[in-house]
């Protein structure tokens, strides 16, 4: 029997389409190395980008993974792991960064909000522990005060997006 | 929110990667307008967005690079822009490791953790914690306290986490909190109380009392958080198992009842704890398996992946317990995800019918070539757990393992489907021409070394006792025209034990042999010219010691024997007997397969337990001149389980000696132990010499001490003893907490569980692959011949069991498996008696009400023989 214990996270990755790291981060030394780290990616993503099953084991690991658009993102344990705490820590890095994006969950949003990803995932997962579940208590942490920019520093396309973006979500719903 | 980093990117359209054509150096010279005066947030935060974004993309930062942007960095603290700060968190956690001096930004940490700004406290803390060494943290200790309490979850979270990664370095320091984790959990935040619980459990899992308390305060409290619940489970399942507590405990009941929870993380975390419970009963086992059945059916692929992946163990043990989720795992060897479906399928496998697995094989063939290769082993896995069961079906097996050994796929799934084929051979006796043949096709194109030459040394063992042992040659011989030089030896080496077992091919071998020696690799050549000259002699006793039953010494210690005698020639002979055996005999048993959370370890020679004894034994100046290390016995528990010492024995044999090693523990927090020995009083001639004591034993920390025996020389049949034990030893009081130990201390004793010493720690297992050329080449000059009647044995298998572990011998021919509903059976036993004599035993047992058993002992040495059945009789 295991040892019981908080470290459940060893990897979160969000890769883009072409398989390509975003983001990366490792919590333990399963993949000492870049090169390494690189591989793994790659056999994951090879193994996951065509399918849309949100769990996998590979090299010995359990991986769960979701993709949208074109993203990908992992959270990657052992494979003794619970897989609903794993799932539970995905949906919540997956639902902060769609409330902070606003629904626009893709690469470009992603690429500009990079820091918000940054803290987003640091108030998740803290060195393996997952240090909170709660995508609402997330956004609030990391409290980018992105709404604060005043509309003269946007530029007029990125007015234009962010309605379009409003009124197609407001359609939706 | 959305917003833009550079006019640059703006204009590069959608679809670009506005980090894509970093560079270092580049962003580094940015990074000078930290240093200007006001601060410009946005600016400076890109600027340390792009760093760590190289740093996640594995950039390598040197040294003075990294330092210049830290230290230009922490200007940044002046700054009041929550992201900027935020982000600096951040690149002090990231760049911890390769920037030096990072102790800088302390006091700027300490005032965040501790100030108004609750954004800040939490990840302050945790950044802090990243830079501080074991007497920094002493100076924020009262911090941390306070922290770990502090009424706003995501600090006291942050603090609790923090505390857990630094228990690794300062386990006293962190362990002073204790109160203050126990305070948190019980805060009503489900996070909070998660990481205290995981925190407490880390300070307390070596007192199993102070575990059993806590998981009663929590079971009986009842806790919010589904996390914290799944530790519970944990801690209660692992408590479980160290106890060996029956399954009518409370913590049993305590994880049966989170069945019930509901949350299905915790359910599942319960469904799970059971099914991997040792000696679960199918009774027990069956609310499990139903929510488990339940989930099966759930939309969420991950849990529905989570459900077949358990019950696929539960199968593995208890197949008829899973019967009745039969319909819900046949609806699910549709589903999309390939993993879930192949679960589902060789799950099945297990607790269908034998009249189903055709159908099953058939849909798995369908898509097998699409799951990964992880899934793949399970499969195979599967038909080999398949093939024990219904026996009879091994054709079709067969032929599903032949394909699948056609197919592409990587060596562990190779490996697995040649281990399972041997293992059909080995079980199924008229399936071994069948399998020989696929193997023999598999090698003729096979890129792994390391498979190659395990089925040349297996068509070498098996082709000589099959009917048409000829058919075999040219496969083998092919190998030596055309592969690598461990391929082509290996395919010598099969090549000679057809020579020595078959006289008509014995020519043709010799003939092939010859053209070996010409060979271009000088192992390939040797092997052949030792073969060949061998051989020739056509002696069946040197056919035995040379080419059926190799060397049974241990390697590593054949090394060093070697090159202790070129240190020191002399005019003797260089000894085979004086080289330790070795320990681990290549089993015959039937090959597991690795799991597959395995499969990831590097395969690696390590010293065996027993070279590692013998340096250590050779360390200690009292113990030299005893000469090798003959055994070493597995540790015998000299106290229960939970008493204030724990104490056990390996017995270490030596040719005329024998060292008791003691391991003790002392699990008193408040002792401390100096002078700790083993008294021992044997009840035969056997003469105590030396005691070696363990000079301190403090808390919880293993020390061992030794004594030192004489073996009687005067009657070598004395081989059993029986010691009476006591442990010996000078107590100081001490400290608890501190560890500090009382001026002066008192003799004490404790009396140990007596010790056997038996025969069995005077043989050593050899394992002889061909025992009939073994027993031939030993001879009949010393072989002695009794019948016993063993009364109070009612199965051969209980029989078996019984002469194996007492006299501690090698089981050969795989005679330890005894077929079922026979009447009679033959066990072949190998072993070295203690000073490198050879022992054989053959054992003829019939079942009449009790067992009768006729034991056949051949030796070269006649007193061996007269030991081993004074003992037995």
């Amino acid at each position: 029997i295991e040892e019981p214990s908080l470290y459940t996270v060893k990897a979160v990755l969000i890769l883009d389409n072409d398989g390509d790291r975003l983001y990366a981060k490792y919590y333990d030394d399963t993949y000492p190395t870049v090169k390494e780290q690189k591989a793994f990616e790659k056999n994951i993503f090879n193994k996951t980008h065509r399918t849309d099953s949100e769990i996998a084991l590979l090299e010995g690991l359990t991986v769960v993974y979701k993709s949208n658009i074109d993203l990908f993102f992992y959270v990657i344990g052992s494979s003794h792991e619970n897989e609903l705490m794993l799932m539970a820590v995905l949906n919540c890095l997956f639902d902060s960064l769609s409330q902070m994006l606003r629904k626009n969950v893709e690469r470009r949003a992603l690429l500009e909000n990079m820091e918000g990803l940054f803290l987003a995932v640091d108030e998740i997962v803290d060195g393996g522990v997952i240090l909170e579940s709660d995508p609402q208590q997330v956004v609030h942490r990391v409290a980018l005060r992105g709404d604060d920019v005043p509309l003269t520093e946007q530029t007029v396309t990125q007015v234009l997006q962010s309605a379009k973006e409003q009124i197609k979500w407001s359609l939706l719903r | 929110m959305i917003k833009k980093f550079d006019k640059k990117d703006e204009e590069s359209g959608s679809g670009s990667n506005p980090f894509q054509h970093l560079e270092k150096s580049a962003v580094l010279q940015e990074a000078r307008i930290f240093n200007e005066t006001p601060i410009n947030p946005r600016r400076c935060l890109h600027i340390l967005t792009k760093i760590i974004y190289l740093l996640n993309q594995g950039e390598h930062f040197g040294t003075t690079e990294a330092t210049e942007a830290f230290f230009a960095m922490t200007r940044l603290f002046q700054s009041n822009d929550q992201t900027l700060r935020r982000m600096c968190y951040l690149t002090i956690k990231e760049m911890a490791n390769i920037s030096e001096d990072v102790i800088i930004v302390t006091s700027s940490l300490t005032k965040d953790m501790t100030g108004k700004e609750d954004v800040y406290r939490g990840p302050a803390i945790r950044a802090l914690c990243r830079i501080t060494d074991t007497t920094m943290l002493q100076a924020i200790e009262r911090y941390m306290k306070q922290a770990i309490v502090d009424k706003v979850p995501s600090v006291s979270s942050s603090a609790l986490v923090s505390s857990l990664h630094m228990v690794k370095m300062s386990y006293d320091v962190v362990k002073r909190w204790v109160n203050e984790a126990q305070e948190a959990a019980s805060s009503d935040n489900i996070m909070v109380q998660y990481h205290a619980l995981g925190l407490l459990y880390h300070l307390r899992k070596n007192d199993r009392l102070a575990v059993t308390k806590m998981l009663n305060k929590f079971t009986k409290s009842g806790l919010k958080s589904p996390f914290a619940y799944c530790m519970l489970i944990r801690i209660a399942s692992k408590l479980l198992d160290e106890t060996e507590g029956g399954h009518d405990s409370p913590l049993f009941d305590f994880i049966e009842s989170c069945l019930r929870n509901k949350n299905e993380m915790v359910v599942y975390e319960a469904a799970s704890a059971i099914v991997h419970m040792p000696n679960c009963t199918a009774r027990e086992l069956a609310p499990a398996v139903s929510v488990l059945q339940l989930f099966c059916s759930s939309p969420k692929a991950a849990l529905r992946y989570a459900a077949v992946r358990t019950l696929n163990k539960v199968a593995m043990k208890h197949p008829s317990a899973v019967t009745a989720c039969n319909l819900d795992l046949e609806n699910l060897i549709t589903d999309s995800n390939r993993s879930i479906a192949t679960l589902a399928i060789t799950t099945l496998l297990k607790t269908g019918s034998e009249s189903s697995v055709d159908r099953l094989m058939k849909q798995i063939s369908s898509f097998v070539s699409e799951i990964s290769d992880e899934f793949k082993v399970v499969v195979v896995q599967a038909i080999s757990a398949l093939c024990q069961k219904y026996p009879r079906k091994h054709s079709v097996m067969m032929n599903f393992l032949s394909n699948m050994l056609r197919d592409d796929g990587g060596f562990d799934y190779k490996r697995a489907i040649v281990d399972c084929i041997i293992s059909i051979i080995e079980e199924n006796p008229e399936s071994k021409e069948t399998g020989l043949a696929h193997l023999c096709e598999f090698i003729e194109d096979c890129e792994h070394t390391v498979l190659a030459t395990k089925i040349l040394h297996l068509l070498g063992k098996e082709g000589p006792r099959t009917p048409q042992p000829s058919k075999y040659i040219r496969f083998i011989f092919n190998r030596v025209v055309l592969e690598s030089e461990a391929v082509r030896a290996a395919a010598v080496s099969a090549l000679a034990k057809f020579g020595a077992q078959n006289d008509d091919l014995l020519p043709s071998v010799l003939v092939l042999m010859q053209r070996c020696m010409m060979d271009s690799d000088d192992e390939v050549r040797d092997r052949a010219t030792f073969y060949m000259n061998v051989l020739q002699q056509k002696q069946k006793a040197l056919n035995a010691a040379y080419i059926f039953n190799g060397l049974s010494v241990s390697i590593p210690g054949l090394e060093k024997s070697l090159h202790q005698y070129t240190l020191d020639p002399s005019e003797k002979p260089f000894d085979m007997k004086s080289v330790p055996l070795a320990t681990t005999p290549i089993t015959e048993q039937k090959t597991e397969i690795a799991p597959i959370a395995t499969s990831k370890l590097p395969e690696k020679l390590a010293p065996s337990r027993q070279d590692i004894y013998q340096e250590q034994l050779a360390a200690i100046p009292e113990f030299q001149g005893l000469g090798p290390l003959f055994k070493s016995s597995d540790p015998v528990q000299l106290t229960e389980a939970e008493t204030e010492y724990v104490v056990r024995c390996i017995k270490h044999t030596f040719a005329r000696h024998m060292v008791f090693q003691f391991d003790c523990t002392n699990t008193l927090n408040d002792q401390l132990l100096q002078k700790v020995l083993v008294q021992m009083e044997p009840s035969e001639s056997y003469e105590v010499i030396h005691y070696i004591p363990a000079p301190s034993l403090p808390y919880s920390q293993p020390g061992s001490c030794y004594t030192l025996v004489r073996l009687p020389d005067d009657d070598p049949t004395a081989v059993s003893c029986t010691f009476s034990c006591t442990m010996k030893y000078l107590v100081r009081d001490c400290d608890p907490n501190t560890g500090e130990p009382d001026d002066d201390g008192y003799d004490d004793e404790y009396v140990l569980e007596d010790l056997e010493v038996t025969v069995a720690d005077h043989i050593q297992k050899v394992l002889k692959p061909n025992f009939g050329a073994a027993w031939e080449e030993v001879g009949d000059e010393n072989e002695k011949e009794e019948t016993f009647a063993l009364a109070s044995v009612r199965t051969l298998d209980e029989a078996v069991g019984n002469i194996i572990s007492f006299l501690g011998m090698q089981p050969c021919e795989r005679s330890d498996k005894v077929p079922e509903n026979k009447n009679s059976h033959v066990l072949f036993l190998a072993g070295v008696f203690r000073g490198g004599h050879d022992v054989l035993v053959r054992a003829r047992l019939a079942l009449a009400d009790g067992v009768t058993m006729q034991v056949t002992v051949r030796s070269s040495e006649e007193t061996v023989v007269d030991v081993i059945l004074a003992s037995v009789g």
